[in-house]
């Protein structure tokens, strides 16, 4: 873990490298996130003060999105699609087999911390569904075996 | 041996690296030379991975592949179990006519050589030739529609903010497809990012903006890495840099960003929330400046306008709905994927002769068009022409041109449920038919699920209000599938307990 003075010092870095875009706080969470896997708390009046926004602007959009996280997920991150070309084969089925087999619901951890189950409104596989996200990895005609990916 | 293998998003996810790799490895062990090219899509889904292999009469196409079937590619392609024939003689690639999507599937989406000898760029050197107003006119004239689902004139747009007054200007490409059953835009990113560089750069003479931006869907990793390589090659080549410059801007999961005012609140870095119109983004857009926004199909479409003429294009289509519509076939499909076709097949040629029905074999009960805020037709809807006034006339829309099939397993009050929580869940907050409608909506459905016939004209009654009282299409659309359900379906609105009695 970084401390505080590290934390600090390497959103500097993201800040100074995102400032001479024009709107510039999305990529700047984004990286964030990218360095972090969350959107830890003192970045954000960390951010406000060099966008000169308040806190509630930054906050306002890191809660707007569901992209950024406040807290950090489990090891792996399950995305599965539970839009209306996924439902027409089966989406819904396969996502109830999924939360059985992991016991979690929608935006949940398992207790080990080893998976969070996210869902996803489209990845644009939607002649090949149902489809999930496995660590950023994109499968098609997925089922509940999927599950096997994030068992370690 | 030159060889292709998709990169395209959903030829990964049915197994294309993995493939790509064992054809590496295999080729290494038998000593063989290959030349092994990356490709778009050519966008028949039930075949990918769609291995393709050049010979002297064209590309031979083997798939679907998998790992097992790599070692067959190097004994005789003729003779392997997957072998195709001819790419190009597929009936469901010799049904199309293919403008905007001419090249993808078949370049290297990441060579500027191979782009430019497929007649990429033959557009914009003849835009700049050509004086800001024809320009305008030339797309004017061709017909084109905002290809996102508005279907806006795109030279209508286009010529307020050229004649609006202000030095600086941007074009904003709109790559933030969240629409169920739509990969166009994806696929057209990730197969032939130049075509859309290029649109964009048309757009940009035509206008005077000096800058453009691409809003791509964080949900897309292939296409944003794909649009970022692209940009820095085409500035190398000088293609992009000091009159002209583009950067590519990733979203963050919020469907509503789709929507032109929300998109530019989320690229000024702001919660995307709806803005009220007017003012029109053409004349106060992103930062308060002219801008042009237009989905990526709209600004793809322009470099073949402009390289064949307004006229060859225009001669595609019927009615107000010109030239030609990628569609995209998705849900419960036997041959899902992507065709190019003038507007004007019905839904019944489309869903049972192009698409074969369904992937179960069971019958067609409903098909979905234009995304989540589109229609469910049931089958009496199937001679509707595909075009903008004609679905409009049948209570529907074509939005985005995607169609999303259901099987006779389809429980339609589901489904118009699904519809109102999709909208509590995505909605942006700002207007209260929208943010507290769609919560509503979902507690109705969910009376009537229970029993309380009472409660389908107070479902009406909110669909109507939430229909003419929202800022935006989220709130205002949502009710299409909601009310077409409940219209064209009745019996899976019938209280449950008859069944019991």
């Amino acid at each position: 873990m970084l401390d505080s003075a590290d934390l600090s010092d390497r959103i500097a870095e993201i800040i100074a490298d995102h400032q001479g875009l024009e709107g510039p706080l999305l990529p700047i969470l984004h990286a964030v996130q990218a360095a972090f896997g969350h959107i830890p708390q003192p970045a954000v009046p960390q951010i406000a003060n060099a966008l000169t926004l308040s806190k509630a602007e930054v906050h306002g959009v890191v809660t707007f999105y569901h992209d950024f996280r406040e807290a950090p997920a489990g090891r792996h991150i399950l995305k599965l699609c539970r839009a209306e070309a996924c439902q027409a084969m089966g989406a819904d089925r396969v996502a109830g087999a999924i939360k059985a087999a992991l016991g979690i619901d929608w935006h949940e951890t398992t207790a080990d911390g080893r998976v969070t189950l996210e869902p996803v409104f489209c990845l644009g596989l939607c002649a090949c569904g149902p489809a999930a996200m496995v660590d950023g990895r994109l499968v098609g005609r997925c089922d509940a075996s999927v599950v096997l990916e994030v068992s370690a | 041996m030159k060889i292709y293998v998709p990169l395209d998003s959903a030829a990964v996810a049915l197994g294309a690296d993995a493939v790509a790799e064992a054809i590496v490895t295999e080729a290494a062990r038998r000593g063989v030379t290959i030349e092994l090219v990356r490709n778009g899509s050519h966008g028949m889904v039930w075949l990918e991975p769609l291995v393709e292999i050049a010979t002297d009469a064209g590309r031979i196409g083997i798939g679907p592949m998998t790992v097992a079937d790599v070692p067959a590619l190097f004994g005789g392609i003729a003779r392997h179990p997957k072998a195709l024939g001819l790419v190009e003689n597929l009936p469901w690639m010799k049904g199309q006519t293919r403008l905007t999507f001419a090249r993808v599937g078949v370049i290297d989406p990441l060579s500027l050589a191979d782009y430019r000898a497929h007649g990429g760029m033959v557009g914009l050197d003849r835009a700049k030739a050509m004086s800001k107003a024809e320009i305008v006119a030339e797309v004017t004239e061709s017909g084109l529609r905002g290809r996102g689902g508005a279907g806006f004139p795109t030279g209508i747009k286009w010529k307020t903010v050229s004649e609006a007054p202000g030095e600086r200007k941007y074009i904003v490409c709109n790559a933030d497809e969240g629409d169920s059953a739509t990969f166009a835009d994806r696929m057209l990113m990730e197969g032939d990012p130049f075509t859309l560089i290029e649109g964009m750069a048309i757009a940009g003479l035509a206008t005077g903006a000096a800058k453009g931006f691409v809003y791509i869907r964080s949900e897309y990793p292939v296409a944003i890495r794909i649009m970022e390589a692209a940009v820095r090659l085409a500035r190398e080549a000088a293609i992009l840099g000091a009159q002209f410059d583009i950067e590519i801007r990733v979203g963050a999961g919020a469907y509503v960003c789709g929507e032109e005012t929300s998109l530019l609140n989320s690229l000024e870095g702001k919660r995307g929330v709806v803005r009220a119109k007017p003012p029109l983004p053409a004349l106060e857009g992103f930062m308060g400046k002219p801008t042009v926004v237009n989905n990526v199909i709209s600004l793809a479409s322009v470099p073949v306008i402009l390289a064949k003429g307004a006229a060859h294009y225009k001669d595609f289509g019927l009615g107000r709905s010109r030239g030609t519509i990628p569609l995209q076939i998705a849900g419960n499909v036997r041959f899902g994927g992507l065709y190019e076709t003038a507007f004007g097949l019905t839904l019944g040629q489309i869903v049972d002769d192009i698409a074969g029905g369904t992937a179960t074999g069971r019958p067609v009960k409903a098909v979905q068009v234009g995304g989540p805020l589109g229609a469910y037709h049931p089958r009496s809807d199937f001679a509707t022409p595909f075009g903008y006034e004609e679905f409009a006339g049948q209570g529907g829309l074509i939005g985005h041109a995607g169609l999303t099939i259901f099987d006779d397993s389809a429980d339609m009050l589901a489904q118009a449920r699904f519809a109102m929580e999709f909208c509590a869940i995505e909605s942006c907050g700002k207007c209260t038919p929208c943010r507290i409608g769609a919560v509503r909506g979902v507690e109705t459905i969910d009376r009537i699920a229970k029993g309380d016939a009472a409660a389908i004209p107070l479902l009406t009654d909110l669909c109507s209000t939430m229909k003419s009282g929202s800022l935006c299409a989220l709130g205002g659309f949502t009710p299409y599938p909601v009310l077409s359900a409940l219209t064209h379906f009745p019996d899976d609105f019938t209280p449950a307990k008859e069944a019991a009695e």
